[in-house]
């Protein structure tokens, strides 16, 4: 008898428990394989951080050790002084974000429909996505003043347009032969636009949605740079003044943070209304 | 009083039909003076050359495009645009990909002003009818070509339409699924006792379904020409009477 044999009989008469612990295993090491794939360049980035900053191979005056930039979140963030600034950035970002959806949404939905509308104000928005909202920034501090208004209406100038014109070609692209086939069982406009042209619209108006989530975050930033005393961007601007490198670093973090809390919950929403295709993150 | 009623229902006349189309300036005339009679329960194919104006007639029909004169008849009262006693079935199957099979089903039932539960109901019986009883909760997107097909036939039953227009119904699919569709229909439609209307370019498809075929002439100052298919159904596509009205309606295009 061989030990190739010996294996053999071993396996054999090992019976289900040997069969379901290498499937386990299998099982497991594709969770692993899987999980690596995705996270392991960022684990290694942020290692390699660590490694880098702790072992003197970049200055750690600007770049602090991750463990340095965590504790000073957790000081800031429990103890109580971010939390402020976290709160003032959301409702600013917030405000601004939902005003835009207010008013892009249906604007988009209606001017995605008229025709000659959306041929005439097309060339007026086009022009206005093309003027950065940051170099509009100080025409609106001369008109509404250094307070809150200016802040969140520049946030809520950048945030309207991707959602505008993505509210827009979504209505636009809605296949037109499903619009027929309604037109033939004698649906009336306003069904047409319920169930055909609104659901038709909504994969593109969340590619709006999360568009703007992004530019709101940015121009958040930009404005709390600018004349705030309050705010994650302010303190960014604040701590590097201070050097207080592992403080900025951990606002940094912080917006980082937020982008993709506000992306994966809208990810989340289209998941939940658009069970019919598949959303990507 | 009644019967006389249920025997009317999906008569089609057609009376002195013309339609051109504007392309570069030009004028087309795609149908020029078209009389035709319909019978109720009657498959009529229509057969052409691309251009001829086969599919520009069924869209009149439906009520999708407006003639430039005549008029279109049905059960003796004029018509324009759509109605309550058609149906039509395209060459896409056009569903709602955001809507599961059983809702697109109970779809048109709905927009017309169907019970919600009624439409329902109804919608599952005619998707047992095309055997998809078992795909009610799934998506569009899961489903093949053939199968997607046949929840747009299923849609257009569930509206009990008199009259079922049929514009290529069968031409993106695969050659296999197409006869099984093909004799699919031809249950439907004589369990169904519904007008069809099947514009279709497979000259086979016509003799198999077609009670009679019509051909547009393919020149546009020659004459549509009507040809009555006299077989017993369901139909051989293998047996001589078969063969040769195929043969007959290729010479009707110059071909052999």
């Amino acid at each position: 008898m061989s030990l190739q044999d010996v294996d053999r009989s071993i396996l054999a008469n090992g019976g289900s428990d040997g069969v379901k612990a290498e499937e386990y295993l299998q099982r497991a090491g594709a969770r692993l394989r899987h999980w690596l794939s995705r996270y392991g360049l960022l684990a290694a980035f942020l290692v390699f951080w660590q490694a880098a900053s702790s072992g003197g191979w970049i200055n750690s005056a600007v770049f602090p050790p991750i463990d340095a930039i965590l504790s000073s979140m957790w000081r800031g963030v429990f103890g109580g002084a971010l939390l402020d600034d976290i709160a003032i950035s959301l409702q600013r970002s917030g405000l601004a974000f939902v005003a835009a959806v207010l008013v892009a949404i249906p604007l988009g939905l209606f001017m995605g429909q008229v025709r000659p509308i959306e041929q005439a104000l097309d060339p007026i928005l086009q022009l206005f996505r093309q003027t950065s909202a940051l170099a509009l920034y100080p025409v609106f501090i001369l008109l509404l003043g250094l307070g809150e208004a200016s802040k969140v209406f520049v946030i809520f100038w950048a945030t309207l347009f991707p959602l505008l014109l993505n509210t827009i070609s979504g209505v636009k692209e809605v296949d037109s032969k499903l619009i027929e086939m309604a037109r033939v069982y004698g649906a009336s406009r306003p069904t047409v636009f319920r169930r055909v042209v609104l659901p038709g619209a909504i994969p593109s108006i969340f590619v709006g949605l999360r568009l703007s989530a992004t530019t709101a975050l940015l121009l958040l930033i930009a404005s709390e740079m600018i004349g705030a005393n309050k705010g994650v961007g302010f303190q960014v601007m604040n701590a590097q003044y201070n050097f207080q490198i592992p403080l900025m670093f951990a606002a940094i973090f912080i917006l980082a943070g937020l982008g993709l809390i506000a992306n994966y919950a809208l990810v989340f929403a289209q998941r939940r209304l658009c069970r019919w295709s598949d959303v990507s993150i | 009083m009644g019967d006389v009623e249920t025997f009317r229902k999906g008569e089609i006349a057609l009376r002195d039909l013309s339609k051109s189309f504007q392309i570069g300036g030009r004028s087309l005339r795609v149908l020029r003076n078209l009389n035709l009679d319909i019978r109720s329960g009657e498959c009529l194919a229509i057969v052409g050359a691309s251009g001829s104006g086969k599919t520009t007639l069924l869209r009149i029909l439906a009520g999708l495009e407006a003639a430039d004169a005549g008029k279109v008849v049905i059960d003796d009262q004029p018509v324009r645009g759509v109605g309550n006693e058609r149906a039509v079935i395209f060459q896409e199957p056009r569903l709602l990909p955001w809507q599961t099979v059983l809702e697109n089903v109970a779809f048109g039932l709905e927009v017309r002003g169907g019970h919600a539960r009624h439409a329902n109901e109804r919608a599952r019986h005619y998707l047992s009818l095309v055997g998809l009883a078992d795909f009610a909760d799934a998506y569009p997107k899961q489903l093949s070509g053939g199968m997607a097909q046949r929840v747009g036939i299923a849609r257009a039953l569930t509206v009990q339409p008199e009259i079922l227009l049929l514009d290529e119904p069968f031409g993106a699919l695969d050659a296999m699924t197409k006869l099984t569709m093909q004799e699919e229909l031809e249950r439907i439609w004589r369990d169904e006792n519904v007008t069809m209307v099947l514009v279709t370019h497979d000259l086979e498809e016509a003799v198999y379904l077609a009670d009679r075929v019509l051909v547009l002439p393919k020149n546009r100052d020659g004459n549509p020409k009507i040809i009555e298919i006299d077989l017993a159904r369901p139909r051989d596509r293998s047996e001589a009477g078969f063969v040769q009205y195929r043969k007959d309606l290729l010479r009707e295009f110059g071909l052999h």
